[in-house]
């Protein structure tokens, strides 16, 4: 019956295939919503931005510190009550976990302004071309990163962190051990 | 200078009286005993013909005088499409009436292409530049095409039609006479819409509203009807004219359902009195005339229709459609009502030939597939333009 | 269950109905039958001789026409449930569905969100009902397409005289055949393009044979859409991006990895005029209002040199310069950027005048950049203007009296601002908003007069890469031919042979019956050979 089984291998692999393709289908289908986007493990992608006072912030200089990397904006609401959490655990955690506070999209005078009004010391990097803010597919603001010291995202944030435990305990995260 | 816009018109009108007259001299044609369909012509059937062939060159010189006048091609907006879908459905009576010598179908199709061009004369008629959108040559080549293969089909509607007067038994009452008189009852809708926003224009009704849209903004409303039912909280502006009897909720259209209420309502009145008058169904009526035909040839014709229209119809409506689309909109197909009931037509179609090929469905079944799809058809020309954008956006 | 082996010599698949070559029934039911069923030739259609394994049983589901159409009629049903109500993707893009719906349709609109018809076309269970519209079309077609080609080519011209019995067209008749009758027959049907065969003395003519590959054919070009449009989600396939840029701006074009920029050289928008455009459109202009004639981007495409790390300063050099309208997008690489949209006269710089508000006397103009502001503006003669804040889309007081902003975008600015005059060398502070000053501080002597708004437009171009599109292309393309192909020929075959003292004619089409036999009445008038009649009454 040499006949009969290479017709039955035929078919089960043409529906083998099939199966694949109609399976590939519906995978697409209920993933699209995250494609492309950053999850936690990736790497995270490199950068590089001048901040309010003109130095140059590249990310994988960090390597071996722990970056707590924040997207924001001066109309933001969450994202200022925030910022003095961020400038105290900022200082606390000085030399283990550094802040890179990106701006998206505004003028000098708004960033400045925002830095003298909140008495903020951190780096604030400005993303005038929203370019780092596309490549790391940031929608809503504030949207937080968490990188580990080794470069990849530990934790994706978004929304404000209102309570300062909150903060603490993402910096916690990625402190690098010692 | 030859003033090509006003000649155009006048050609239009001829066209439309000519194949009113072919109509009368069909109707002539098919009373000559003796003669079966299909069997060749007498005199009153050659004179159908020629004074068709007339109309539709007359129709044919409107078409391109307006297209000189107006610098690219007449099918930029709902009047100058339907009149064109008016003209293919006599263009493809003509090549089908060659093939099968069928007077009879001339005796239905005209008036369908008839109310066809007369229903494009309600909407505006002024000679319209190009949006952006429009400026291509694709305009030109997928409306003509997608036209084309519509009016095609549409004789395959019109001999489906003719198959099931002739063939479903008046004597009695069965759901098939009650179906059949449904459509019958649509056609009347569309005379009675024509009758009566003709009526009005002529008497230049004009009646403006204040109203509340849907986005909760002030906003105005003139209408050409006497209002059955009104705007969201409108206030009537022109004294003496008729208060609503009616309001409807912001997300309706208000103009657009009184439109469609005067002509469900004439509809229903012209009908009551067609069956008071002859005491006999719509179609019982039209049952004598198609007595000279073979069900087999109408059969044959609705199908070759369809195997001769289905590519045309899938290469204008979706091919020709989806390259313009990815041109002009970014993307080829975008899933709007308008291309969604393309695709609707083209998978019915497609199921039809399955059902046919290679189910067997001929005769009374096919007739009936097949005045279903020119429903679909009628449902993107009317409802799509007019109400799936019209009755909740204000178009 | 082996190969059948027929009279006539020839072997036939398993489960074959009708020899292939000489057209005897080796089935019992093809015995009895009167007419027999032509549309595969009498070939073993596979799915109908295995049914055993489960394998099998999806593999005859899949094959069925009924089931095919079944598919065919409940995605156009599926379809239409989604032109209700218009679709997420044609509402308002400033509103979130899940109000949208509910706010405007009412309960209907609940619903209808509710269960996903939203966003019908890119659900899962329509995604499945176009798969399985493909597994139909694949499986439907290779089960009968082989079959099919084999019976053809493996027909014989003299075919056994049950098997003419038993064809639609068909007619016996005494009498005898002598060559010169045949080769006359085969004269009159040449000249109708048929390719006739006289072999045994028995005469086969037939034509349009390819016509019965034409739905094969579509159905390839259906599959391969599909694939086609499958792909589209492999990254890489494809880029749908849109790009908001204000006239003088240069942005990266996103989708590009950032190897690409673009800047707009300015938007203009036209409108037909009466006087200016053709006389013949007046009307129309006059009854509708505005008639847009143009949208046009002016754009200048940079390459960026360095552009490996995102947020690095580019370095730019022209790549080509191109005026985008609706219908004529600018073409680079793989990409495409079309003119999509746009917003006019955003605000970009204002006006301001440091006056003496009694005497209304002015002491300097200052121009706040609404997107580069200065910390202060230097007048003159001891007259200076700082700007303390600037509030872009001003939306009211917090509690503590802080001015507050609720997006980035100039669509309600309002500036804090400190003048500085010889009179008031400590300044004074003034909070001007369109169409309103308030001095939160106190009284002022000074106050900031708006003078004149600078506005520009901002262009909506959609970036596109689609590596699909020649796939697709090449799906229709095929479609179209295999349509064509299949629907606007007949396959039309006529066999006439003599045995024993009696002439047999039959006569076979795919479709068009009538055609068929005006066609075979035409050529066997005045002949001696008898016209096959048609045995199927409807």
């Amino acid at each position: 019956m040499e006949k009969k089984k290479k017709r039955l291998y035929m078919r089960t692999a043409i529906l083998a295939v099939l199966a694949g393709l109609v399976m590939y289908t519906l995978y697409t289908n209920l993933t699209k919503e995250s494609r492309g986007n950053l999850e936690a493990g990736d790497e995270a992608p490199d950068f590089v931005l001048k901040d309010v006072n003109g130095q140059t912030h590249q990310l994988s200089e960090y390597e071996g510190k722990g970056v707590f990397l924040n997207f924001w904006g001066t109309w933001c609401e969450p994202c200022k009550k925030e910022m003095p959490h961020m400038e105290k655990l900022a200082k606390e955690y000085e030399g283990q976990v550094e802040i890179l506070a990106v701006n998206v999209g505004e003028s000098d005078f708004q960033v400045k302004n925002f830095a003298n009004q909140y008495g903020l010391t951190f780096p604030l990097a400005l993303d005038t071309g929203k370019e780092v803010m596309d490549t790391y597919g940031v929608d809503p603001l504030p949207t937080t990163f968490m990188i580990k010291p080794d470069g990849t995202i530990d934790q994706i944030v978004i929304g404000g962190l209102v309570q300062e435990e909150q903060v603490r305990a993402l910096f916690e995260r990625v402190k690098p051990s010692s | 200078m030859f003033d090509l816009a006003g000649v155009s018109s006048v050609l239009l009108e001829a066209a439309f009286f000519l194949y009113l007259a072919a109509t009368f001299l069909f109707g002539g044609a098919i009373r000559q005993k003796g003669l079966r369909d299909g069997e060749g012509l007498n005199r009153w059937g050659k004179l159908g013909i020629g004074v068709t062939l007339i109309g539709f060159a007359a129709q044919l010189c409107y078409f391109f005088t307006r297209w000189a006048a107006a610098g690219h091609a007449p099918v930029s907006n709902l009047f100058e499409f339907t009149t064109f879908f008016g003209m293919m459905i006599v263009g493809a009576f003509i090549l089908i009436f060659f093939i099968y010598k069928t007077v009879v179908l001339g005796l239905f199709a005209l008036p369908v292409a008839v109310i066809i061009i007369a229903y494009a004369s309600m909407f505006p008629s002024e000679i319209s530049p190009l949006i952006p959108a429009l400026q291509s040559h694709w305009l030109a080549i997928h409306v003509t095409t997608a036209a084309a293969g519509q009016g095609i089909l549409a004789i395959s509607f019109i001999s489906g039609m003719i198959y099931l007067v002739k063939n479903i038994d008046q004597t009695k009452s069965s759901k098939k006479t009650k179906w059949l008189e449904a459509v019958m009852f649509f056609i009347v809708c569309v005379v009675s819409f024509i009758l009566v926003t003709t009526s009005f224009t002529l008497a230049e009704y004009k009646a403006e509203f204040n109203y509340i849209d849907k986005e909760n903004k002030a906003a105005e409303q003139e209408f050409t009807l006497p209002a059955l039912v009104g705007p969201n909280e409108g206030a009537l502006l022109t004294e003496g004219k008729m208060e609503p009897l009616a309001e409807m909720p912001a997300f309706i259209n208000a103009k657009k359902l009184n439109t469609v209420i005067w002509s469900l309502a004439g509809g229903i009145v012209l009908y009551a009195l067609i069956r008071l008058v002859s005491r006999k169904r719509v179609a019982a009526l039209l049952q004598p005339l198609v007595r000279n035909v073979s069900s087999d040839l109408l059969d044959e014709i609705s199908y070759r229709s369809v195997l001769i229209g289905f590519p045309v119809f899938a290469l204008g409506a979706l091919i020709f459609a989806m390259i313009w689309a990815q041109i002009a909109w970014t993307r080829f197909w975008g899933w709007d009502p308008k291309e969604v009931w393309a695709l609707i037509t083209f998978l019915f179609y497609a199921a039809f030939l399955h059902l046919r090929l290679s189910k067997g469905w001929q005769g009374e079944k096919s007739a009936w597939l097949a005045v279903v799809g020119f429903g679909i058809i009628m449902f993107n020309l009317v409802a799509v333009n007019l109400v799936i954008a019209g009755l909740h956006s204000y178009a | 269950m082996g190969k059948v082996k027929c009279e006539c010599g020839h072997i036939n698949p398993n489960g074959t109905i009708l020899c292939e070559s000489c057209g005897r029934a080796l089935t019992e039911k093809a015995k009895q039958e009167k007419i027999v069923d032509m549309r595969y030739e009498g070939s073993a259609r596979r799915s109908q001789t295995y049914n055993k394994t489960i394998i099998d049983r999806v593999w005859n589901f899949f094959s069925s026409v009924k089931v095919g159409i079944w598919i065919i009629v409940l995605l156009l049903v599926a379809a239409s449930f989604g032109t209700i109500l218009p679709q997420e993707f044609y509402i308002p893009s400033n509103v979130p569905a899940e109000t949208y719906y509910e706010d405007v349709y009412g309960t209907f609109g609940k619903i209808y969100y509710t269960i996903g018809f939203h966003d019908l076309y890119n659900s899962v269970w329509f995604s499945a009902l176009v798969a399985a519209l493909g597994v139909s079309l694949v499986i439907a077609s290779l089960d009968r397409v082989v079959p099919l080609y084999r019976a053809l080519k493996n027909q014989r011209v003299d075919r056994h005289e049950s098997f003419m019995k038993k064809q639609r067209l068909f007619a016996e008749q005494e009498g005898t055949l002598p060559l010169s009758e045949l080769e006359k027959v085969k004269e009159a049907l040449a000249k109708k393009r048929y390719n006739v065969r006289i072999e045994n003395g028995a005469l086969l003519a037939e034509k349009n044979r390819f016509t019965r590959w034409g739905p094969y054919v579509n159905h390839i070009g259906l599959i391969i859409f599909l694939l086609g449009a499958l792909l589209r989600s492999v990254p890489g396939m494809y880029i749908d991006e849109l790009l908001w840029i204000r006239e003088g701006e240069t942005l990266q074009i996103p989708g590009t990895n950032g190897e690409y920029y673009v800047k707009n050289n300015g938007f203009t928008l036209e409108n037909y005029k009466e006087g200016e455009d053709p006389e013949v459109f007046d009307e129309a202009i006059n009854r509708v209002g505005t008639v847009a004639k143009n949208y046009q981007t002016d754009a200048v495409l940079y390459r960026d040199k360095n552009n490996e790390l995102p947020g690095a300063e580019p370095k730019l050099t022209e790549v080509q310069a191109d005026s985008i309208q609706v219908n004529q997008p600018m073409k680079f690489d793989q990409f495409a950027v079309y003119q999509t949209s746009f917003r006019q006269d955003e605000m970009k710089a204002m006006h301001f005048a440091l006056t003496h508000k009694e005497t209304g006397k002015e002491f300097g103009e200052i121009v706040v950049d609404l997107f580069n502001q200065q910390a202060s503006y230097e007048l003159g003669k001891g007259y200076k203007v700082e700007l303390l804040g600037y509030y872009p889309d001003f939306d009211g007081f917090t509690e503590a009296g802080e001015p507050t902003s609720k997006s980035p975008l100039p669509n309600n600015p309002a500036f804090l601002f400190n003048m500085i005059t010889p009179q008031t060398p400590d300044g004074e502070v003034s909070f001007a908003q369109i169409r309103n000053t308030m001095e939160p501080l106190g009284e002022t002597t000074f106050k900031m007069a708006f003078k004149s708004l600078d506005t520009r437009d901002v262009s909506a171009l959609t970036i596109r890469k689609d590596l699909t599109l020649p796939i697709l292309a090449a799906g229709g393309i095929i479609f179209m031919i295999g349509v064509i192909q299949g629907s606007y020929w007949n396959h039309r075959r006529l066999w006439i042979r003599e045995k024993n003292g009696r002439i047999y004619t039959a006569g076979h089409t795919n479709k068009n019956w009538h055609g068929l036999k005006r066609e075979i009445h035409e050529v066997l008038e005045g002949t001696a050979i008898p016209e096959p009649e048609d045995r199927q009454k409807e």
